[in-house]
């Protein structure tokens, strides 16, 4: 972006990203939201990233309570929330210390001055204001007393101060649509709606809108601020629609559940950041879903493995500390091979870890956490859109093979907002999930011979009658057995059911780039944004690099080892210590390059782009 | 339902399944598995809509010993699979096993939360106050001072009264028999499946390899009388050989007492009458202990209320009523655009 000539004109960019920051309190998620709707309905691609404190009600004016909104939008592909913001809004003393490390040099800055008072910089720990020194010089700086013209511009509706004072945010919205020449109108009929019997609050916020909209209109061109034309993005014909990463999980869950005719039943604890979840699931009782909120993590998925054996399916969610607490019951649903969806929304960890931010630490867990030789399908989401169709593939996978289904998001993916051309459900590919009825020969461990899957019977079905449970069971009956040669057997054919469903999911592709390129950059999960942006960029300058994307993690595609050691050299980027990296060479003795980032943020592309620049001796 | 059903009633045999019984023998476990098979004929069962769930323990190998549908789950986590179940499938009736260890210890926290729910159950909480199947450790029913593996020098943690706990988690049904009482127990289970809700059955079981003769002080046949009250609903409780002594209600002390008929002026008229809906006295009958006074078995505790599995499938059903399950329109609510 290029803010050299301030002038009332229009400069017409490819992308830019706008970061909006505040106190917990200053309403800069709703602005970001908002502003993300406006942007999409104007047809620009573009890719969201809500960075929330982890405290609910931090002291108000605190660094830890800063809450930030980062948009990246554009008239070109935009696949992440951008590596540094081109204009920040700071509403106050902390959130312009907090953001400013990540912003561009020479980016603009618009602050609240009127925030900026002894206080308010105490708490940031600001000695000086930096307003008044030559700190911000790298950077461009328009100071507006927000907090004055908003209060001016809802003067007339007799609200309280506190509540005249809430609307700023409104009033900087109003700014943001000028400088980026957005209509109004959505966001005035979502005011109107939202506070609908509240008309007064309703009418100040718009009043607010408007004023910080006529504010630019009538900036003189001496001022920092300028307008910006982003164009739109060239996207295929269709509806559309902004989705993030736990709504599009939620439906892809719901559409799976229609697709295979087979009711779902939700069993989850609240936990961040997969709440979300069980929210958007508790919403679906016209379509018959049940969601139990239950005690805890152990008995949320230990109701969902019943609901499975009565013959729903049985989903839990929950971020990597509760899986930890699933792990036995994912056991059972293994031994008892029972179908259940397991969603871990990975956060930072250990332990408590950082609720709120963002990382890939849970693949081990994933993969390998449990006690004995128990193998589950594990997939990845990569981005919102992706969360729908994953969502659906859970569910025929976990009912045709009678397994345990694990669904790696994170806590990116999970609150990251993009377009979302909507499907229609009539179109998408039906599969049949089977209840055995035939009494003929049955026992509860009788297997499909091409899918190795048991039998489902369900209780209420008569001649079906068997017990079931987690003591090892005698292959031919389904009887408890401790005869030593078929718990091998039995073990075997767990882990060869699991193996085999590499038959049943797409060969691994090469999805920017070509197999056999002197570099690759491997990537699952979140990351792939950041790294298609990297090779792309890297390609441009002339590096013969290309972008391979997991998403089946295990099985991991039959044809992976293939086209991995097809290229020179691999790069595995991914937000933990090196997980994949260590599956990757577990499996296929790969000599791989481990990058990788756990800092709670999500990769830079800048960060990704300078290693391959590195690793193909570009640059040392 | 199959022809079987149809045609002719079943009977206890029917609900033995093909698997050797692998308690020790003498266990308390296999009285109360006749009681429960006899309970399902008498209550005319279907075996196809009948599931035993258990956690792990020696009790817990219960469901792979009844003609019915089991599920044999992990330790403690017996009460949250069951109500997967029943949420599942409501018209499944439900049969909850498990013990001291599995549904007070390890599963203490699912056993609150499902008797506070109230979901459609019928818990059998069999009570030997020790660890079987690990080999003899002591267990929250354990009494002060139990010797065992890890308790060499004795137990020095108060027990918990199992009958208490549920009542303090808000079960709304709650009794107690006994595991050699082939008589009244198949009662009191039919009493907990009719009840609509989590109905909580603590059984005396004795584990004759570990604990034998615990519960001796009350269950012993040829002293039963002397040391048991079989209550019942709005009837004296009245106790002893010759059936004359019972439980009265000193307002003083604000307790329970035991008194003789025709001793110190009292009547018959002043002995308490059972009231299955008070929960008061329910709390007051659960704590009383042998051998002080005699052990109260029976229905206990006793009042309907809608259950949980009844009242989120009226929600969904009056979801299902006023919405609609158009997936396309769903995904299509709030604001979207075209792309041409
Ligand atoms: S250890 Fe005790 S409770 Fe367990 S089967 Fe033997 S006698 Fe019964």
């Amino acid at each position: 972006m290029n803010v050299q000539n301030p002038a009332q004109d229009f400069d017409e960019l490819d992308s830019v990203c706008v970061r909006f920051a505040g106190d917990s309190g200053d309403g800069m998620q709703l602005t970001g939201t908002q502003f993300s709707v406006v942007t999409a309905l104007e047809g620009s691609d573009l890719s969201t990233f809500p960075d929330f404190p982890a405290e609910i009600r931090a002291p108000v004016g605190t660094t830890f309570g800063v809450s930030a909104f980062q948009i990246n939008f554009g008239s070109v592909e935009v696949s992440t929330a951008g590596d540094e913001p081109d204009v920040l809004v700071a509403m106050n003393p902390a959130a312009l210390k907090v953001s400013l490390p990540g912003l561009r040099k020479g980016g603009l800055i618009i602050v609240d001055e009127g925030a900026f008072n002894k206080r308010n910089l105490d708490k940031a720990g600001y000695f000086d204001n930096p307003l008044e020194n030559d700190s911000l010089s790298d950077y461009q700086i328009q100071k507006l007393d927000i907090t004055k013209l908003t209060l001016e511009s809802v003067k007339d509706f007799g609200l309280g101060n506190k509540d005249a004072v809430r609307s700023k945010n409104m009033w900087t919205l109003g700014l943001v649509l000028w400088m980026f020449d957005r209509p109004r109108k959505p966001i005035t009929d979502w005011l109107e709606e939202k506070f609908k019997k509240i008309p007064d609050v309703a009418k100040a916020n718009i009043a607010a809108l408007n004023a910080g909209h006529a504010y630019g209109e009538t900036v003189e061109a001496s001022s920092n601020l300028q307008r910006y034309h982003v164009g739109k993005h060239k996207e295929e014909p269709g509806e559309y629609r902004t989705v993030n990463g736990n709504q599009a999980l939620a439906w892809g869950l719901l559409a799976g559940s229609k697709l295979g005719e087979i009711p779902l039943m939700l069993g989850s604890y609240p936990i961040t950041p997969a709440s979300s979840l069980l929210h958007a699931l508790s919403s679906f009782k016209e379509f018959g879903v049940i969601t139990f909120q239950a005690e805890d993590e152990i008995a949320a998925i230990c109701s969902a493995i019943g609901a499975s054996f009565a013959g729903s399916l049985g989903i839990t969610s929950s971020s990597g500390p509760g899986i930890a607490l699933k792990t036995e019951a994912i056991g059972l649903a293994i031994s008892t091979e029972l179908p259940v969806v397991i969603i871990d929304i990975q956060r930072a960890g250990p332990s408590t870890g950082m609720p709120t931010k963002t990382e890939q630490s849970d693949l081990y867990q994933a993969v390998c956490g449990r006690n004995g030789d128990a193998p589950v399908v594990v997939l990845a989401t990569s981005n919102p859109q992706d969360c729908f169709d994953v969502g659906i593939e859970a569910v025929r996978l976990a009912t045709k093979y009678m397994t345990p289904v694990m669904v790696l998001s994170d806590g990116y993916i999970a609150n990251a907002s993009e377009p979302w051309k909507l499907p229609d459900i009539n179109k998408l590919e039906k599969f049949q999930v089977n209840f055995c009825t035939n009494p003929e020969g049955f026992h509860p461990f009788k297997r499909d011979p091409l899918t190795l899957a048991r039998a489902w019977a369900k209780p209420g079905t008569p001649g079906m009658l068997h017990r079931i449970g987690g003591i090892e069971k005698s292959y031919d009956t389904g009887h408890i057995s401790y005869d030593p040669a078929n718990h091998q057997k039995m073990t075997d054919i767990r882990a060869e059911k699991i193996a085999n469903i590499a038959n049943d999911i797409a060969e691994q592709s090469v999805s920017l780039g070509n197999e056999g390129s002197k570099l690759a950059v491997v990537g699952w999960g979140s990351t792939r944004g950041a790294i298609h942006q990297a090779v792309k960029r890297a390609r441009g300058e002339g590096i013969d690099v290309s972008h391979v994307h997991i998403g089946n993690i295990w099985p991991l595609p039959r044809n992976l080892e293939t086209l991995l050691k097809s290229f020179d050299k691999v790069i595995i980027a991914e937000m933990n210590n090196g997980q994949m990296n260590h599956l990757l060479r577990a499996e296929y003795l790969l000599d791989a390059y481990s990058l990788t980032k756990v800092t709670g943020q999500p990769f830079k592309i800048s960060e990704i782009l300078e290693c391959i620049r590195v690793q193909a001796g570009e640059r040392s | 339902m199959n022809e079987q059903t149809d045609v002719k009633k079943l009977t206890f045999k029917d609900f033995e399944t093909d698997q050797e019984v692998r308690w020790c023998p003498g266990c308390g476990d296999y009285a109360i598995l006749k009681a429960v098979q006899m309970t399902l004929a008498n209550i005319g069962a279907t075996p196809e809509n009948t599931v035993f769930v258990s956690g792990i323990g020696c009790s817990s190998r219960f469901p792979y010993y009844v003609e019915t549908y089991g599920f044999h789950t992990i330790h403690g986590r017996a009460p949250a699979v069951a109500t997967g179940v029943k949420l599942a499938n409501p018209d499944l009736d439900v049969w909850l096993v498990t013990g001291d260890g599995d549904g007070l210890s390890i599963g203490g926290n699912h056993m609150l939360h499902v008797l506070r729910r109230n979901v459609n159950m019928q818990i059998m909480l069999f009570n030997n106050e020790i660890y079987g199947l690990t080999k003899g450790q002591y267990s929250p029913t354990s009494k002060l001072g139990t010797r065992s593996p890890s308790t060499p020098f004795g137990s020095v943690d108060l027990p918990l009264s199992p009958c208490a706990f549920a009542l303090g988690a808000g079960a709304r049904f709650v009794a107690r028999g006994i595991d050699t009482g082939l008589k009244e127990l198949p009662l009191i289970l039919a009493r907990a499946k009719d009840h609509v809700g989590a109905s909580f059955v603590e059984i005396f079981q004795n584990c004759i390899v570990f604990n034998d003769k615990t519960f001796e002080g009350f269950t012993l046949k040829k002293e039963a009388a002397n040391t048991q009250i079989y209550a019942e609903h709005g009837k004296p409780l009245i106790y002893g050989k010759d059936r004359n002594k019972g439980l009265i209600f000193n307002r003083d002390k604000f307790a329970l007492e035991t008194a003789v008929i025709g001793e110190n002026g009292v009547t018959e008229k002043d002995i308490l009458v059972h009231d299955e809906t008070n929960k008061i006295l329910a709390q007051m009958l659960v704590e009383l202990k042998s051998p002080e006074f005699p052990v109260v078995c029976g229905v206990i505790y006793c009042v309907q209320e809608e259950s949980y599995d009844q009242a989120v499938h009226k929600q969904i059903e009056h979801a299902k009523k006023n919405g609609n399950d158009d997936f396309n329109a769903l995904i299509r609510k709030g604001r979207t655009w075209t792309v041409e």
